[in-house]
């Protein structure tokens, strides 16, 4: 039973403040602008010809239409700051406004990449703080720091290894993945040229070692390794693993994007790691912004520091300088070569180092310790109502499985929607793979314990109510979202995915009437 | 520790109810001979004043451009900002949330990058855009994957036009997976002659041919003829454009029938940054759409009947393809991109047309001054808010000479092409709506006395 059954239908289709809002294209007024510009001067233009003619189509709105229509925009988006986002294996953790504030200093903000040195030796003075602080962090001797996100970093990563292996005279041909692994991984390693095998878990959510030792070879170029790994568990034994990994002349590649439950207690270089991305919007808690802007450095061993991508930064007796480009010799010479333009995500940066420097050393931990020990709380509260695949103590996050919702007519999706109605975004599900209808929750460190009980009082009564029989409750859900559920097989089958102006649009309310 | 809600009773609380003595137990996993049990050898936790304090004094020691008359491009541009855009970027709602995954709640995010997708397709004049990529340069790069997936062929023809770091990506991506790269050397003539000598380059193993409009030394050119010549050999069109403004005033790249278009889209909304977070542009025809790399957002509707949007085309991605995925792009540039989808809203048609043309002629402007400065060569002819000057003495002494007395004249090319001999009195001059006359006047004095 859906709310327009109780409640009769508005004549706007708005609920209150649920405002409906179209698209910003079937808001135009033409002779609105929301920039006031001058008319430039008559000069004779250079264009040679090639000056653009027609409409171009875009919507002509003024300042007040244009802030309202994202305002309203906003208010249909689900956030950390609005409540609860245990999204497994994001680390949906709270974004410090004074990171906003110090990456909108002018000194940051407002400069060009390719000013003068002399005009920009604090921002490279950031870039090589920020790097000493991983370097601190992870024991690696060196920080590749231009990757735009996590799977450029993976990317980083896998041609780095690759560099150094041909190099050797030795290309080697596979690389080793987990079931459970993220999909940026096959992927990467792909995108590098290599064929990928994928490795199982053994029963106690581990990467089974005697298969993966059995598979190792010398044509194993890398094995990709997330650890602590995607069902929240702890490789225990990554230094085994990495001393055959090793012995067989292949790299350990760690996704780092879980590293949250480890920093300040755990350094990736004494697990034997050779490379390794961090996410700096997941770990450092810069903004996820809808998806992005990341940042993915990434940790280099001695043996790959030299391929590191370019540009890289060099602290001199005459201060910093940026190798922009390959030379014969010396820094720079074995170099994989240019991932992006210019030198990094630096904007991504002043908000990484200023978190880092608000917790500080003794703060990273206590929060790598908080986000543990709450997801051991989820874990421990809630282990009788859900189903553990695998027994604790878990990491930062916690995998529950849809065995509880054996018989019941209620599937994961299902049960994710009922959290929506309820106020909470839904755990990660369906992931990792390798487990049936996975929910991976990730509370983070920087949820109040009355707000991990709230959850799962929630969760205990949508379980006993899923065991009840009443399915239907949790097949309808959600009902008080935006929307409802959206027919995704539609989106696919016809994509529509463009406004025209000449498109039929079946879901507007009021016609086409403009703003 | 002003981010950690957990005070001292609720740890102890959680670690009964855990049924564990301390903390550590929770570790227990870790090898015994990895766990580090003293602080790091780095500062402890500081409050707001003290973070401010030393971030604000490594900004200090930077040259903020906004304070100095600033003429430098190449990829990267300085442009006015309305107030609202960072306003509304800032939004919690906005800035806090993740990829769309749960669509019901996720409305606000998969509207704008729909949004974003039009104003994508309709500035660049192609039928489709993705969601955003991470920046020109690698969605360059990403695009040439693209017309390999799409020819099944292994050669690429690179203009010599192309931005050099654009370029280099290209290169990097291409470099294990047996891509075959030709590239005729850089030259800055004052008009683009590549086009006829890229066509030579074209034959039956060419997957496509990359280039990029205004090119890299700031000249136009008309790249229909070279579309036909890569149609009758079965090969693609990439065109890439690092200002975006230029869409404004300039042909598009779709009229002249590119296949598949990258752009930089930083100069929209965004600010320079020394170099990001920025956005890349990715748009395509329809007939390629399955075979485009990242998020895109789709119409559809709910069981209510009312139009909403997903993330759609699943299928190509690495969450759902894993290694046979048409790319490894997750996190794109979601934030970048509403930046850029709000200035452009604010913007409109009318506003984005006479931004364009503003920055056209301050340029021309900049141009026909400088060209009065004994020992200095305008060279470029045709061009849009970039050009190409030649000096009497090394450009890079130049632009150092011109920082100190306080203007940011231009790039050296020399900086973008180290190794190429003949390029060290080259200058890159850009203008935009945000130099006044008094900016022009103090670069052509400031010129003056430098050379």
């Amino acid at each position: 039973m859906s709310d327009t059954g109780i409640i009769p239908a508005t004549f706007t289709g708005n609920r209150g403040l649920a405002i409906e809002e179209k698209l910003i294209f079937e808001q135009d007024s033409p002779g609105c602008c929301g920039v006031d510009l001058p008319e430039p001067d008559a000069v004779a233009d250079r264009l040679g010809g090639l000056q653009r003619t027609g409409d171009l189509g875009l919507p002509s709105l003024a300042e007040p239409e244009v802030v309202r229509h994202f305002v309203r925009l906003s208010q249909k988006n689900y956030a950390i700051d609005t409540g609860f986002y245990p999204l497994g294996s994001c680390t949906m953790k709270y974004n410090p406004r004074l990171n906003e504030k110090l990456a909108r200093l002018a000194g940051f903000a407002d400069l060009h990449p390719l000013q003068p040195r002399s005009t920009v030796q604090g921002a490279l003075e950031l870039i090589e703080t920020l790097s000493h602080w991983l370097q601190v962090l992870t024991g690696m001797p060196a920080f590749a720091m231009s990757p735009a996100a996590g799977a450029q970093g993976e990317l980083c990563g896998i041609m780095c290894i690759r560099a150094a292996l041909e190099d050797r005279g030795d290309p080697r041909r596979r690389v080793l993945v987990p079931g459970s692994a993220h999909g940026t991984n096959p992927a990467t390693a792909a995108a590098c040229g290599y064929e990928v095998e994928q490795i199982p878990s053994n029963p106690r959510g581990r990467i089974d070692s005697t298969v993966l030792k059995a598979k190792l070879g010398d044509d194993v170029a890398a094995i990709m390794l997330t650890n602590p790994n995607t069902c929240g568990l702890f490789e225990d034994e990554i230094i085994d693993i990495a001393a055959a990994v090793h012995d067989a002349g292949a790299f350990l590649y760690c996704d780092g994007a879980n590293f949250n439950a480890i920093v300040g207690r755990v350094r990736p270089a004494d697990l034997g790691i050779d490379v390794m991305q961090l996410n700096l919007h997941k770990t450092f808690s810069t903004p996820h912004g809808g998806g992005g802007p990341g940042s993915g450095p990434v940790a280099l061993v001695k043996d790959l520091a030299p391929y590191a991508p370019l540009p890289l930064v060099v602290n001199g007796a005459d201060g910093f300088r940026l190798i922009e480009h390959a030379v014969a010799e010396g820094e720079g010479a074995k170099t994989i070569g240019r991932l992006r333009g210019f030198h990094g995500q630096i904007g991504v940066f002043v908000r990484a180092l200023a978190y880092m420097m608000s917790l500080g050393s003794d703060g990273l931990r206590q929060a790598a310790d908080d986000a543990v020990l709450a997801a051991n709380y989820l874990l421990v509260r809630l282990q009788d109502t859900l189903t553990l695949p695998y027994p604790g103590p878990c990491m930062h996050e916690v995998l529950f499985d849809d065995g509880f919702l054996h018989d019941t007519g209620v599937t994961t999706l299902d049960f994710s929607k009922a959290l929506i109605d309820e106020g909470f975004h839904p755990t990660t599900i369906y992931f990792p793979l390798d487990v049936h209808g996975a929910m991976l929750t990730e509370p983070t460190e920087t949820e109040s314990k009355a707000s991990l009980d709230q959850f799962i009082a929630t969760v205990k009564a949508l379980a006993a109510r899923a065991k009840s029989g009443d399915a239907e409750f949790f097949t309808d859900a959600p009902r008080r979202a935006p929307r409802r559920r959206l027919d995704e097989t539609k989106a696919a089958r016809h994509p529509v995915l463009r406004w025209r102006r000449d498109h039929d649009d079946p879901g507007d309310v009021e016609g086409a009437a403009g703003g | 520790m002003r981010y950690l809600p957990l005070a001292g009773a609720d740890r102890s609380d959680m670690l009964d109810a855990i049924g564990v003595k301390s903390i550590e137990d929770l570790f227990a996993d870790v090898p015994v001979a990895a766990r580090i049990d003293k602080p790091f050898d780095l500062p402890p936790h500081s409050g707001e004043i003290e973070v401010e304090r030393a971030l604000a004094a490594m900004a200090a020691k930077n040259v903020s451009a906004g304070t100095v008359p600033c003429f430098l491009g190449a990829g990267a541009h300085r442009h006015h900002i309305p107030a609202a855009v960072d306003h509304l970027v800032q939004r919690g709602e906005f800035l806090t949330s993740y990829t769309p995954y749960q669509p019901e709640i996720s409305q606000g995010t998969l509207q704008f990058l729909y949004e974003f997708q039009t104003q994508v397709a309709l500035i660049t004049a192609m039928d489709v855009a993705n969601a955003s990529m991470y920046d020109g340069a690698s969605a360059t790069a990403e695009a040439v994957m693209m017309a390999r997936r799409i020819t099944g062929r292994d050669k690429v023809v690179v203009s010599a036009g192309l931005h050099p770091h654009y370029r280099d990506c290209v290169t990097s991506f291409a470099q294990f997976i047996g891509v075959k790269i030709v590239a005729p050397p850089p030259n800055p003539a004052p008009q683009f002659e590549g086009a006829v000598e890229l066509a030579t380059l074209l034959d039956e193993a060419t997957a496509c041919v990359v280039v990029q409009n205004p090119d890299v030394f700031g000249r136009l050119q008309d790249f229909t003829p070279l579309a036909r010549h890569c149609h009758d050999i079965g090969a693609l069109l990439v065109v890439a454009v690092s200002e975006v403004i230029s869409l404004g005033c300039v042909r598009p790249p779709g009229e002249m029938d590119a296949d598949i278009v990258v752009a930089e889209g930083q100069s929209l909304g965004n600010p320079m940054n020394f170099g990001g977070p920025y956005v890349g542009l990715f748009a395509s025809r329809d007939e390629f759409v399955r075979q485009m790399p990242g998020r895109i957002s789709g119409e559809t509707t709910d069981i209510e009947g009312r139009r909403g949007w997903v993330l759609t085309l699943a299928t190509r991605e690495q969450h759902i393809r894993r290694q046979k995925a048409t790319s490894n792009i997750c996190t794109n540039s979601g934030l970048c991109a509403l930046a850029f989808t709000i200035h452009l809203a604010l913007l409109g048609s009318v506003g984005f047309e006479r931004l364009a043309r503003i920055n056209h002629h301050r340029a021309v402007k900049c141009a026909d001054a400088l060209a009065g400065v004994p020992g200095c060569d305008v060279i470029t002819e045709h061009f849009f808010n970039e050009f190409t000057v030649k000096l009497s003495k090394p450009a890079t002494d130049v632009a150092d000479d011109l920082a100190d007395k306080g203007v940011l004249g231009g790039v050296p090319v020399s900086r973008l092409y180290p190794e190429v001999e003949g390029f060290e009195n080259l200058l890159l001059v850009a203008a935009s709506e945000t130099n006044s006359d008094a900016d022009i006047t103090a670069l052509v004095q400031a010129l003056g006395d430098v050379l």
